[in-house]
């Protein structure tokens, strides 16, 4: 199984899945060679961890800050493309060739590749050894655009190869599988659709955001966002939304949790839409501190322009934070104790938002019945399925 | 003699359209969505007529045309008649001449399909009386046995009819409540004098309005011979068939055989020369009660808990029947008509019943039916609309 990345060292959902899948796959009886592009110190009971570093092919640093999220011209510029000499391009490039290397090193009925950055790597493996090769798709080029026309043409190549070349394409939800068929022209039926589950949330409970608490006791209630900053996850029509709200009740605080490329511009539209004094940006959150935000929230949103799945809605349903989000969503596809709302539908988001805050009673049975339900949905359910399609090609 | 009793509930609700915050003071109709959506009331209401009402009342008339001694009931709500006789005037007719026969019964209700008899019992009485007018003006005659909304009751309802001249009321025969004792008998509400009490026989009645057309059912398909045979088999003296009208047509679609069924039914029960359709008051009248009957809780017929639940049963049910009847008195002193007919069409039991949660327990999202995404859609619009309504009663000071 080539991956990218894996817990604790992960930047979002693509490790948390991989974590899943590995776990709930081992706890089915499969064996599970996880494969990552460098050294890391990650270990896990569930699989055996190999890294596609050889002495003598190419030496990296550790701690590299790729991650598979940014765009290659901003890796660029936050590195300054000076202490690792490769760009994003490059790394997935050398992961890609060195597909091949592992697969003739070690032994396994099936070549199972997470997203463009290790679709490279399954092609070859499955070129050096002819074995059937799944290409899990958590995201494509279309989503992380944000509904731009800016889809990267490098990417999209590689993503279109490698649901090509694999035998059976997995999609993270219908939203997805219908971009994968509509956008890079895979039939239908090769494409099979496993939902994320979720585990049991293991950040423990800290100490932090006493502000939050302060802010509550003082009568505001609290609407968070908690995601990157970027097109793709819609934290401008959350401000947009919460200018509306706040022109009928000034006791609501905003959060944004999150760091990403909009970063500027978002606390820019927030003085420019005057409701900067309603508005808390707390950079990125990590661990107990993302935990407690949760836990904080009188509502949660995820207002994502196109999101293939969106696994924060489930860890703020587990902690029984009600959820708005947007139908543009794999997850939505999922919950029903959710309130749902189209991305661009400002109006209709606004509306719910006031709902929630100035009714408890729905706002407690959102929380209860959000909260069961998400506890239902678990990442066993998902190796049912991936277990189905893995049986299809070792038969 | 054993008898058959069939009777049929008639009721379309006012649904509330999409209502956000931000209509709060100024949209003040609440009921008129003109979409494509489930919420469009005019739509559903022609949909359900085209499907169910006119067909079915066409069948039973040619039923009642072809078999002298047929006999069946029906209970409309008033907001079911009003929306017919503006948008389908032509099943007002059907139903006039059903009635005209003088062989089918009209069952007295709360004229908007409410549970005011549990939350207002001075707002329960003038519905009442509003649904008797108007059963009055469309079809010349006086209900004589009551049926509360959702087949729900209680004792104290027996004890109203009573003292209201009801010949008798209408209830669940739930087994819990029942015992030993078969509800195909007549019974006395615990502490009546003169009322009696129907129960209907849920498991034959379910048969046809739930399982007809289930092809997981082990007695699939059923047939006209097989239900006749379970009748004839039943001890008792009265078989009370009570269902949903849309069981024909709409539930139950044409191509399930449902009209076909209803169209056998009768010449497969008359073989057997010892069975006679009677009314609800008839039966009343033909014989005597067993037993007394005592319901000190609120039985419905609604799912396998049979209480309230389904519509009062989680936290936001509550908020919003509470808040809908916390402002009976201001409504009472402002006097606006127009007002305190939206009041009212906010009464109506279908508004709660889409906020239900209670499939969550097992996951069975489509066990309800809801024109609404979900019922926290449901309750955010009926809550908005009720704001809006607060906001005209205000106004008014």
């Amino acid at each position: 199984m080539f991956g990218w990345e894996f817990p604790p060292h992960n930047s979002g959902g693509l490790g948390v899945a991989c974590q899943g899948i590995t776990r709930s796959l081992s706890e089915r009886g499969f064996e599970v060679i996880f494969v990552m592009p460098k050294k890391l110190d990650v270990s896990s009971p569930w699989a055996r961890m190999v890294f596609a570093e050889r002495p003598g092919v190419v030496e990296y640093a550790v701690n590299s800050p790729l991650t598979p999220y940014v765009t290659s011209s901003k890796y660029k510029k936050e590195n300054g493309g000076s202490i690792y000499a490769n760009n994003l391009f490059d790394e997935v490039e050398r992961y890609t060739r060195m597909g091949s290397v592992i697969a003739k090193e070690e032994e396994f009925d099936v070549i199972y590749a997470h997203d463009w950055l290790s679709f490279g790597a399954g092609i070859e493996a499955k070129k050096a050894t002819g074995k059937p090769f799944i290409a899990h798709v958590h995201a494509t080029e279309f989503d992380r655009s944000g509904g731009n026309a800016s889809v990267n043409s490098h990417v999209y190549d590689v993503e279109k190869a490698g649901m090509e070349a694999a035998d059976r394409v997995v999609a993270v939800s219908d939203f997805t599988k219908q971009i994968i068929v509509s956008k890079y022209g895979i039939p239908a039926d090769k494409v099979r659709v496993v939902h994320n589950g979720i585990d049991e949330s293991t950040a423990p409970s800290g100490d932090g955001l006493k502000r939050m608490r302060n802010l509550k006791s003082s009568g505001f209630k609290i609407v968070l966002f908690l995601g990157r900053l970027t097109l793709q996850k819609g934290p401008d029509y959350f401000l947009r939304a919460a200018k509306k709200v706040l022109e009928h009740d000034p006791k609501v605080m905003f959060v944004v949790s999150g760091s990403g490329d909009m970063e500027e511009e978002i606390l820019q539209l927030a003085g420019k839409l005057d409701i900067s004094r309603n508005v808390l940006f707390t950079g990125f959150l990590a661990g107990s501190d993302r935990h407690e935000m949760y836990m904080a929230a009188d509502l949660f949103v995820m207002p994502s322009v196109s999101e293939p799945f969106g696994i924060t809605p489930l860890e703020s349903m587990k902690l029984g934070t009600p959820v708005l989000i947007s139908k543009q969503s794999g997850v939505s596809e999922v919950v029903h104790h959710a309130l749902k709302v189209d991305f661009w539908d400002i109006d209709e988001m606004a509306s719910k938002i006031l709902s929630v805050v100035s009714h408890d009673a729905l706002r407690e049975s959102l929380a209860d019945n959000a909260k069961r339900e998400a506890d239902r949905i678990t990442w066993a359910d998902a190796a049912v399925k991936l277990d189905g399609i893995l049986q299809e090609l070792v038969r | 003699m054993k008898s058959v009793c069939f009777y049929f509930q008639v009721h379309q609700p006012y649904r509330v359209k999409r209502y956000r915050v931000f209509d709060i003071g100024n949209d003040p109709e609440y009921f008129n969505d003109r979409g494509e959506s489930d919420l469009n009331n005019r739509k559903i209401v022609e949909k359900v007529a085209a499907k169910s009402y006119i067909p079915a009342t066409t069948l039973l008339l040619n039923l009642l045309r072809r078999h002298p001694e047929m006999r069946i009931s029906f209970s409309f709500s008033g907001i079911a008649l009003e929306q017919l006789e503006r948008y389908v005037p032509q099943a007002i007719e059907l139903f006039k001449q059903v009635v005209d026969t003088g062989r089918a019964e009209v069952l007295g209700e709360t004229y908007y399909h409410s549970l005011a008899f549990f939350y207002s019992p001075g707002e329960f009485e003038r519905q009442v009386a509003k649904h008797r007018e108007i059963v009055r003006r469309l079809f010349g005659v006086w209900p004589r046995v009551f049926r509360n909304t959702e087949l729900s009751y209680r004792n104290d309802l027996g004890h109203w009819a009573d003292r209201e001249g009801y010949l008798g009321v209408i209830a669940e025969g739930w087994d819990p409540i029942l015992g030993w004792r078969s509800p195909n008998y007549v019974y006395t509400p615990k502490g009546a004098k003169n009322t009696r009490l129907l129960l209907k026989n849920y498991r034959l009645s379910d048969d046809i309005a739930f399982r007809f057309s289930s092809r997981e059912w082990s007695e699939w398909p059923l047939t006209t011979e097989k239900f006749a045979q379970w009748v004839h088999a039943m001890e008792g003296d009265t078989i009370n068939l009570f269902m949903d009208y849309e069981t024909f047509g709409e539930h139950q679609w044409e191509d399930t055989g449902i009209f076909h069924f209803l169209d056998k039914l009768p010449e497969e029960l008359y073989k057997n020369p010892d069975i006679a359709f009677k009314t609800p008051s008839e039966v009343i009248q033909a014989y005597e009660p067993r037993d007394e009957v005592d319901m000190p809780n609120i039985v419905t017929w609604a799912d396998t808990d049979r209480d309230l639940t389904a519509w009062v049963g989680n936290p936001m049910q509550k908020a919003a029947i509470d808040a809908v009847y916390g402002i009976e008195d201001q409504v009472m002193l402002a006097n606006d008509g127009r007002l305190m007919e939206d009041w009212r069409k906010l009464q109506t039991s279908d508004h709660f019943y889409y906020m239900c949660t209670k499939w969550s327990a097992d996951g069975d999202v489509h066990a309800y039916f809801s024109p609404y995404e979900s019922p926290y859609d449901a309750y955010i619009s009926y809550m908005n609309a009720l704001s809006d309504l607060k906001l005209r009663l205000e106004k008014r000071k």
